[in-house]
């Protein structure tokens, strides 16, 4: 008889069609370097990279082109050997054109690297400082300069390490490839991250419609003692931090806290692989590892891209876009971001680009709330999305912060799910951005 | 617009994230709720005859017409096809007694309508159901012919064309399970067949148009509420069975108490209105001075929602209560 394991999960949440069947069993390849990469000075949270070259210089692949500025930044390195064209505001996937350093492909192909470092010898310092010069930010989404998070305020107490394996994001298998593809790397990146918090547990939560990626990692981790791996339920949006950390561990993170508040750290997968790379083979983060899909793309992919590659160049690869496309996304369709230039360039924390049809986007016209409480069973945090929508329509800011406005993750789940298809998340984006100047200003004064 | 090198010109949306939609619209929901009408659409013809149909098509005529000339009136786009007064003026026509008069019901259709939803703001602003609001103007207005039953066909002789309700009552009269099941019985159009309703019930739970928990917490109480009664005195007060199978119970609790719009949004709200319904359902129905009570009991209840909204709030996650 099989033992039937009460899987994790939390309450609400959602279950749009998953479209990973599309890339799920397409192994990644390598793309081959585009004739010109642009690379953004800003491709992290905090201060923009300052350049390093300037026109004309020749630079590897690998090589440092630009360096941090301030605590919160990362340097960046160019991704292929060649020519710097020019340093100018270009085309950036965030819709905004952002300064960044052009460099057009010349025919040698050098690579520089860090020396390689010993896993089971180094030092935590020695990780914190590989982490930091390789220019690792977090894979997830927000770009956080991982070499932040691997050096923890000296008041909190961090017990637990947990590797976001979810990978909730519908069509999105970049996660779940790095998992089956390099188990043994994933385990070794958590490992280290362990080792520079100095933590003795880790846990890889990973959704129940990854039985292979279950499966493979819990066969390698037999050679991690600490590392424990956690089957959660197949839903939207399980791999919110809030919410893994709630499913795994239990504990709430508070509002406006961090999860090292509650002394976890949580990392993606593919910061743990990229962490792994930057120690064992000295490599600088300069590839992104992402998902090419939807059904507008001719040949859906997951593909290891040279980092600025124009999503041009990506989506040619990748056979073209058919007739069908109304949307084109960068990131997950949840939380990802619509393009309208094709030569805005792929950054490091991009996990897909998806290129969706009438089909998949399924719009609706708008109609009145009929207050049927989809929104309220669906959100993961317990808020009351139709309300904190109207009162950021009436501009009722005190109201919508009475109702922890400032709580909502934007995940999205409320605006999918509303049959009178009310942009809710949206209403709630622009509330939650008026509330937080309020309260900035009444701070100020 | 923009161009690739290998491909023409695109048209591409710009939307801020969710870029997908669940299946779910306005008026899918609608066009199913109506679809689960049709079983009790179908039983009432054929318990009471085709001119049923016709009070049915009057209600929805008026009831769409209404909506119309409103929206007309009030020089704003004409929603008719979103359902929602199709479903008022369905409702009403199945919540008056079998050949009721055309001109009464329509009536009521306008009352339910222009009262009972439009002097609000129109769908989605209305505070109580407003095929209930017509029923309940009509019940003032015409108080006889609102309580005269027909006798259903295939009726075995001797069963009286009082609804099972009033029968035990005020002559004690118990009808048998099987009938109530059927709707063989006396009553409004559609809340005889319970078999009917309940088709189009949980077909509406099923593929999730209507919330589980309003019909659960209202049958569990009354079941509970009656059990309770008939297990203190088993004569004077009738089985639970009887009490959830007799009367608009079951067509109010599937097709009106969860409306969308006049029952509470979050999951603890649903159990306080689900239980507020069979409370003041069965206290009508055993002390009051009528024999039913659907109606009273969920316009009362509807009136309570935006109480229950305020106090049923979701525990923000994270936050210490």
């Amino acid at each position: 008889m099989k033992v039937l394991n009460k899987i994790r999960s939390f309450s609400g949440g959602v279950h749009p069609n998953e479209y990973k069947y599309l890339t799920e069993n397409l192994a990644f390849e390598t793309m081959p370097s585009p004739k010109q990469i642009i690379l953004p000075l800003s491709q992290h949270i905090g201060k923009s990279a300052k350049a390093l070259v300037t026109k004309k210089d020749l630079v590897k692949t690998g090589s440092l082109v630009a360096v941090e500025e301030g605590f919160v930044s990362a340097p960046i390195h160019s991704s292929i050997s060649g020519t710097v064209k020019l340093i100018e505001n270009e085309a950036n996937v965030s819709g905004f054109p952002k300064e960044a350093i052009v460099i057009d492909l010349t025919e040698e192909n050098d690579i520089k690297k860090f020396p390689a470092l010993d896993p089971k010898t180094i030092k935590a310092e020695e990780i914190r400082e590989r982490v930091k010069v390789a220019g690792i930010v977090g894979q997830g989404g927000a770009a956080f300069p991982t070499f932040i998070k691997l050096t923890p305020p000296k008041d909190k107490v961090i017990d637990h390490v947990i590797l976001n394996g979810c990978e909730c994001e519908p069509y999105l298998t970049r996660d779940y490839r790095l998992m089956i593809e390099n188990p043994v790397k994933v385990l070794t990146g958590l490992s280290l991250i362990m080792k520079a918090l100095n933590v003795s547990k880790g846990a890889i939560g990973i959704e129940d419609n990854k039985p292979e990626a279950i499966k493979k990692l819990s066969t390698a981790a037999l050679v991690f003692p600490n590392i424990s791996i956690e089957v959660v339920q197949t839903k939207y949006p399980q791999g919110a931090e809030k919410i893994l950390i709630k499913a795994i561990l239990n504990r709430e993170v508070p509002p406006g806290k961090l999860p090292l508040d509650v002394g976890v750290v949580i990392q993606n997968i593919g910061t743990a692989v990229a962490i792994c790379d930057a120690v064992v083979e000295g490599m600088p983060l300069i590839h992104a590892p992402l998902t090419v899909s939807g059904l507008g793309i001719n040949n859906p992919k997951n593909l290891i891209v040279p980092i600025g590659t124009q999503l041009r160049d990506v989506l040619e690869y990748c056979g073209g876009v058919n007739e069908n496309v109304v949307k084109i996304v960068v990131g997950g369709p949840m939380m990802g971001v619509t393009q309208y230039d094709f030569s805005a360039p792929i950054m490091k924390a991009t996990s897909g680009i998806l290129v969706l049809t009438k089909e998949e986007v399924n719009e609706h016209q708008e109609t009145p709330c009929l207050k049927c409480g989809k929104c309220i069973e669906a959100c993961p945090l317990g808020l009351v999305p139709t309300k904190l929508a109207r009162y950021s329509q009436l501009d009722k800011l005190e109201e919508a912060e009475a109702l922890d406005i400032t709580v909502c993750m934007e995940c999205g789940t409320c605006a999918y799910t509303c049959p009178a298809n009310i942009p809710l998340v949206q209403w709630i984006r622009l509330g939650k951005q008026k509330v937080l100047k309020m309260q900035r200003e009444i701070n100020i004064g | 617009m923009l161009e690739t090198k290998q491909n023409p010109t695109y048209k591409l949306e710009l939307t801020s994230s969710p870029h997908i939609h669940s299946r779910w619209s306005t008026m899918q929901a609608m066009w199913l709720v109506v679809i689960a009408i049709i079983p009790t659409v179908i039983a009432s013809v054929l318990f009471f005859g085709f001119y049923q149909l016709l009070i049915i098509l009057v209600s929805v005529g008026f009831a769409l017409g209404t909506e119309a000339a409103i929206k007309a009136m009030r020089k704003r786009e004409i929603t008719i096809k979103d359902g929602s007064g199709l479903i008022t003026g369905l409702l009403l026509g199945l919540i008056v007694p079998p050949n009721f008069s055309l001109s009464s019901t329509a009536l009521g259709a306008i009352v339910a309508v222009a009262i009972g939803k439009e002097v609000f703001g129109g769908l989605g602003y209305n505070i109580f159901n407003p095929a209930l609001v017509g029923r309940a103007f009509l019940q003032a207005a015409f108080p006889v012919p609102m309580t005269t039953w027909a006798q259903p066909n295939f009726a075995a002789d001797g069963i009286s064309s009082a609804t099972p309700l009033s029968a035990f009552k005020f002559d004690s009269i118990i009808t048998n399970n099987q009938s109530l099941v059927l709707g063989n019985i006396g009553g409004s159009l559609g809340e005889t067949s319970a078999i009917a309703v309940l088709i189009g019930g949980i077909f509406l739970i099923a593929i999730g148009v209507v919330n589980w928990r309003i019909p659960v917490s209202t049958i569990l109480s009354l079941f509970l509420f009656a059990s309770l009664f008939h297990t203190i005195d088993s004569v004077k007060y009738a089985t639970p069975m009887f009490h959830l199978f007799a009367g608009g119970f079951l067509f109010g609790t599937f097709f009106m108490a969860t409306e969308w719009v006049t029952s509470p949004l979050t999951a603890k709200g649903m159990w306080i209105y689900g239980i507020g319904i069979s409370l003041i359902l069965i206290l009508i129905r055993i002390f009051g001075g009528l024999p039913e009570g659907v109606m009273y009991s969920i316009l009362l209840m509807n009136g309570f929602v935006p109480l229950i909204n305020k106090f049923t709030r979701p525990k923000t996650f994270g936050k210490v209560k």
